[in-house]
């Protein structure tokens, strides 16, 4: 009987799963659909991007005829969706370098960015609405809650650039913009991309600390979009489960009272939080475009913006695809993660 | 939360020691735009910041004094001759020179470089096609003599110096031809490698290229002339002239290249900086589409040259970017007009307009780059233009964009900068006052032809005065040239660009020249 | 009993005479309870307020906010201007009471054209099921698949910067969350008795979607929209600072602020005048949007 209901489980989660995948590939043909649309409609002549004002008419037409310009659109589109899907998002006009190359070197900044931003949303937003669930109406619940509209209201980059001025330019606390200091630039090996970890292998020392300095600011400001979203959801969930009758139970049966709320109740929220936390790291990854605008931080939002002012269509679209795809993996990633652990879902 | 915040001041603490750096004492760290940088190839680079990358990486065959321009003298050609005929022009290559990759440079480095121009027909290629040189004809025309010789055959005869003053400019760097075939893919003649990488013989070598955040430089021990003074130069890519101003203030960086008018204003006041500024090449003009039925009318053409506040705008705005100058050919080039006939005048404008009937004014659009001070001069333009009942619709778009149209004759009005390509006048006339087919199909597009301007007699004036060897009276053509250009052209040549450079006080002999690929590192100290 | 109370007690009564009656005395209940709540009551009043000041603007701005006057650049806040001047000797204050328009303009532009996507697509596929909702909800999952800004700027590169592009780039990203509230309420809705009372009558599925169902939807789409306002204030103003919304010199607070950033260090009025007006409306509609969910949606505790 047992062995019947895992076999059934298991052809269930087979077939689950490949359900899964099917919409999973069709959501990516839709994204590398909409990217190719894009890509076409550009009131820009494409040639012109790659051989600048002043080529030949010779010049021009050689690289027309090398872009595939002169073939029916539907070729245009296959022949883009199978290079998309070789890994070849074409070369970018601002660099001269293939596209997906380029990603790499830049997503490691932003990842290093988002993944400390997350960190702070998780570690001070998540006890906060704990906190603020608990002691409903309280100063601290009142703070939560400024934090939150405040984090709602206020365009990221108006308080990047103030807070960039206010701790860089008068108080001379922190660091300026970009990564590192500028003659720091190209002595560490870029290893993992990630500069703090790159320093650690590297033991630059000096290096590590400048570039521990230089991400405080961006990562704090990120962080504190994350922290307004976890801590606004995290409080809404500690209230339903606060309200359940197994708190009640619980206290009853005399268990301390910190582990009623961190044990019992937090755990019982864990659950949507993982999927509320894989939201909150997708938006950041939106964020980044304009926090790294504001602190001329080397990542994929600024890549994008850069690439976008210059008209590089190659760059943009193949940006768009590689963070729509993070975002669909995010998201596939947490929709898995509910499934293994909410029972119910089973 | 009280633990938060104590947590943070801690933080803030600890981190404050490390903001206190200064740049260390061999390397010059700079902020620059280099975003128009998309290749290290001599034969492809065509952009300001690239040239300046070339000119302190790569020796060229020909230079000319930064400051005397009309002083030519030679590079990596020691000395040169021309035949009576004007047509062939031999060059003696300067024994010694080697490469940083260890190689010697001789004639056929020189002859296979300037082959390969022609060849990969990038962008500059028209800078030595101009001269009859053909993938067909090269194996003639552009010839290895001996070891130390080299031969070039022209077409016509023209001033002599043209051809000088082109081999000045980036595609007359000599690059390392062993090092570049090494690097060979399927005849592309090591293009595909060489756009990211590095293969001459310069004060400067390169260590590292990111695009559109990075450029470093290491000292080239092997060089042949003065070696640079600093071991490494660092520049990083900033756009917003705020940010470079306080790494400027701050002493994180030596040099700002791009600070904005009232950013240069306020670190003037600062003893730890100063300032340093050099007239460039390039020009900042409105040109009127002749296919536009209201600016087609000379009155009207006129007119537009009276309503622009040119001492307004460089006194405010552009403030020590840019100065007044109304005829196409920038000061410090041959036969260069500083006739300045124009100035603010709402009334005579008003009184040309009435001259046609269009008192009581018009609408017109102009394309303008979202960048500045682009859009803050069309805001002054827009206001001038109005007092006079023009009504200016500013069609803000990316460059790309707006140049898009500009080359598809689609304008109305098109505000725009144009660099000349070499220090010979006949770059600026070529394209400001020559216009051999004015039909939509024509071959060549220059500034006359997209802004439709059919001008076959100016076309032939243009060329004689390249034709002509006398230079006295080379100077003599252009100036009338530049005179009628002034009044009849559709072009309103509002100013010419001024460099404006701001370091540290301890940053001493920096080179800044007046094209960017004369601005030199190797004399910099610190 | 004075009038009022008799209104109260009218408006309150247990056993209401009319339909009228019991409608009345739920929106009253409702906007008792809204107006309790003080901070979304100074929400409202801060957009009424805005309102005011987008369509009295020629009445309020001292100045053309499109004139430049370069020998008055970057004044300080003074009498004269209150906010100062810009970099081209533009009245900041004129400019931001002009710019409320264009807010306006984005916001209800937005609202126009991705609630109605929104709700069509979602009621649509709520109502007949099958293979349209599962198409439906593929194309609406596509579009959720992408950052809502990332896409927005992939739209507008492709249109070219300028506010009707932003306006469309925005309205392409926000209609999928609309669709989706659609979708799960006529799912509640279809199979109610009344539905098929209706279907028996002889209504085909168009008059009953447009007829009966859309307007049953609308009530939470309301709420939704109210609070993404804010986030469309946001979106626009974020577009406008990268130089790909409004473009000048129209008094857009987004590309203000992006001007103002090139003068941030002696000049702060530049960007904090626009840049704090962006704040209080995104703030204004997220308090505003919170009362109203807490109104018509008590389950959720905020």
């Amino acid at each position: 009987m047992l062995q019947l209901f895992t076999i059934r489980r298991v052809k269930k989660a087979t077939h689950q799963t490949v359900r899964l995948l099917i919409m999973v590939a069709i959501t990516f043909f839709g994204l590398l659909f909409i990217t190719f649309l894009i890509g076409r409609v550009v009131p820009i002549d494409p040639v012109l991007a790659v051989v600048g004002d002043k080529a030949s008419p010779e010049v021009y037409q050689q690289a027309r005829l090398a872009m595939g310009l002169d073939l029916p659109v539907w070729r245009q589109f296959f022949i883009y969706m199978g290079s998309v899907l070789h890994g070849d998002l074409g070369t970018s006009v601002l660099t001269a370098k293939p596209v997906l190359q380029d990603i790499l070197r830049v997503f490691p900044a932003t990842l290093e960015l988002a993944v400390i931003a997350t960190c702070i949303g998780i570690f001070v937003g998540i006890p906060l609405g704990v906190f603020s669930a608990v002691k409903r109406g309280s100063f601290l619940d009142h703070i939560t809650r400024v934090i939150g509209l405040l984090g709602y209201s206020l365009p990221i980059f108006w308080l990047g650039l103030l807070a960039l001025i206010v701790f860089y330019a008068k108080l001379d606390l922190l660091p300026g913009p970009g990564r590192i200091d500028v003659f720091y630039e190209d002595i560490v090996d870029p290893v993992t991309g990630i500069m703090l970890i790159d320093c650690i292998i590297a033991r630059e020392w000096d290096i590590f600390w400048n570039a521990l300095a230089h991400i405080i600011m961006p990562a704090t400001l990120l962080g504190y979009y994350s922290m307004a979203y976890l801590s606004r959801m995290t409080r809404s969930f500690m209230i339903e489960q606060l309200r359940q009758e197994y708190i009640l139970t619980a206290r009853v049966k005399g268990v301390a009272e910190w582990r009623v709320i961190w044990g019992h109740a937090l755990g019982n929220c864990a659950i949507p939080l993982i999927t509320v936390v894989a939201l909150s790291f997708g938006t950041l990854l939106e964020g980044s475009v304009l926090t790294e605008t504001v602190f001329a931080w080397p990542g994929l939002g600024l890549y994008l913006t850069k690439s976008l002012l210059n008209a590089d269509m190659n760059s943009v679209l193949g940006s768009t695809i590689v963070v729509g795809t993070i975002f669909l993996g995010v998201n596939l990633f947490s929709d898995f993660l509910y499934k293994v652990l909410d029972p119910r879902a089973r | 939360m009280r633990k938060l915040l104590f947590c943070a001041f801690v933080l803030m603490c600890f981190t404050a020691q490390f903001t206190e750096a200064a740049t260390p004492k061999d390397t010059l760290v700079m902020a620059f735009k280099i975003d128009d940088i998309i290749s290290l190839d001599p034969a492809e680079i065509f952009e300001f910041s690239g040239a300046e990358y070339t000119a302190n990486t790569y020796d060229r065959l020909i230079n000319y004094d930064v400051d005397k321009v009309s002083d030519i003298y030679g590079g990596v050609a020691e000395s040169w001759t021309t035949s009576d005929d004007g047509l062939t022009f031999v060059f003696k290559i300067r024994p010694g020179i080697t490469f940083a990759s260890g190689n010697t440079l001789s004639a056929e480095d020189v002859v296979f470089s300037l082959k390969r121009v022609i060849l990969l027909n990038k962008s500059p290629a028209f800078i030595l096609s101009q001269f009859g040189f053909t993938p067909e004809n090269i194996d003639k025309t552009i010839v290895k003599v001996d070891d130390n010789t080299v031969k070039l055959v022209i077409d016509k005869a023209y001033a002599p110096t043209f051809l000088l003053y082109c081999l000045t400019s980036t595609v007359g760097s000599v690059v390392d031809m062993k090092e570049v075939m090494a690097h060979e893919k399927d005849g592309d003649m090591g293009y595909n490698w060489l756009k990211t990488a590095y293969a001459g013989s310069g004060p400067y070598k390169l260590k590292s290229w990111k695009p559109s955040e990075t450029l470093i430089l290491d000292s080239n021990t092997k060089y042949w002339g003065h070696k640079s003074e600093l071991k490494r130069v660092i520049i990083r890519h900033i756009t917003e002239s705020s940010t470079q101003r306080l790494l400027l203030e701050k002493g994180d960086i030596d040099i700002a290249r791009n600070l904005g008018p009232d950013d240069i204003k306020g670190v003037a006041g600062n003893a730890d900086i100063k300032i340093r500024s050099r007239a460039k090449g390039a020009i900042w003009y409105l040109g009127l589409n002749q296919k536009n039925k209201y600016l087609r009318l000379p009155q009207v053409r006129q007119a537009f040259k009276y309503l622009i506040d040119y001492k307004g705008m460089e006194q405010t705005i552009l403030n020590g970017k840019a100065t007044v100058h109304q005829s196409f050919l920038p000061e410090g080039f041959l036969g260069a007009s500083a006739e300045t006939p124009f100035t603010l005048d709402v009334a005579k404008a008003k009184a040309l307009l009435k001259e046609v009937g269009l008192e009581k004014g018009f609408t017109v659009t102009m394309d303008t780059r979202n960048n500045e001070p682009t859009t803050s001069m069309a805001l002054a333009i827009q206001a001038t233009l109005a007092q006079a009942g023009i009504k200016l619709e500013i069609i803000p778009g990316e460059g790309k964009q707006t140049l898009t149209k500009y080359r598809a004759r689609t304008h109305d009005i098109y505000i725009g900068r144009w660099g000349p390509d070499y220090m010979d006048p006949h770059t600026n006339a070529d394209t400001f006052a020559r216009n051999p087919d004015n039909s939509d199909g024509a071959k060549a597009n220059p500034l006359a032809w997209r802004n439709a301007w059919d001008i076959p007699e100016m076309t032939k004036k243009t060329d004689a005065a390249l034709l002509e060897k006398d230079t006295g009276k080379r100077a003599q053509m252009y100036m009338e040239l530049q005179r009628e250009h002034q009044q009849v052209s559709p072009f309103v040549i509002m100013f010419q660009e001024i460099e404006i450079m701001a370091s540290r006080a301890n940053v001493k002999g920096f080179v800044l020249g007046p094209a960017y690929d004369s601005n030199f590192y190797q004399y910099t100290t610190k | 009993m004075s009038s009022t109370r008799r209104w109260q007690h009218w408006l309150l009564s247990d056993s209401p005479a009319s339909p009228f009656q019991a409608a009345a005395g739920r929106t009253y209940l409702g906007l008792a309870e809204f107006l309790k709540n003080r901070l979304a009551v100074f929400g409202l009043l801060i957009i009424a307020a805005l309102i005011l000041i987008a369509f009295f603007a020629p009445y309020i701005a001292p100045c053309d906010p499109l004139v430049t006057n370069l020998v008055n650049r970057l004044q300080p806040l003074s009498a004269a201007h209150y906010f100062g001047t810009d970099e081209v000797g533009r009245d900041i204050f004129s400019r931001i009471v002009w710019g409320s328009r264009l807010t306006l303009y984005v916001i209800g532009l937005v609202a126009i054209i991705a609630a109605p996507v929104g709700i069509i697509i979602g009621t649509v596929s709520g109502y007949f099921g099958g293979l349209i909702d599962t198409i439906l909800m593929r194309i609406t999952d596509i579009f959720l698949a992408f950052p809502k800004l990332i896409l927005a700027l992939a739209f507008v590169a492709a249109l070219g910067p300028g506010i009707e592009n932003a306006v469309i780039a925005i309205a392409i990203t926000s209609w999928p969350p609309y669709a989706r509230i659609a979708r799960g309420e006529t799912i509640t809705i279809r199979n109610g008795d009344f539905i098929k009372a209706i279907r028996l009558q002889g209504a085909g599925p168009i008059r009953i979607i447009t007829g009966h169902i859309m307007p049953l939807c609308i009530s939470s789409l309301i709420v939704r929209i109210t609070l993404d306002m804010a986030g469309i204030i946001l979106t626009a103003a974020g577009l406008g600072f990268l130089g790909l919304g409004a473009q000048p010199p129209s008094p857009e607070w987004g590309a203000m602020t992006s001007t103002g950033r090139a003068y941030i260090i002696d000049h702060w009025w530049l960007i904090t005048m626009p840049g704090t007006a962006i704040f209080v409306v995104s703030l204004a509609f997220n308090l505003l949007g919170d009362g109203l969910r807490e109104v018509l949606d008590p389950k959720s505790d905020n």
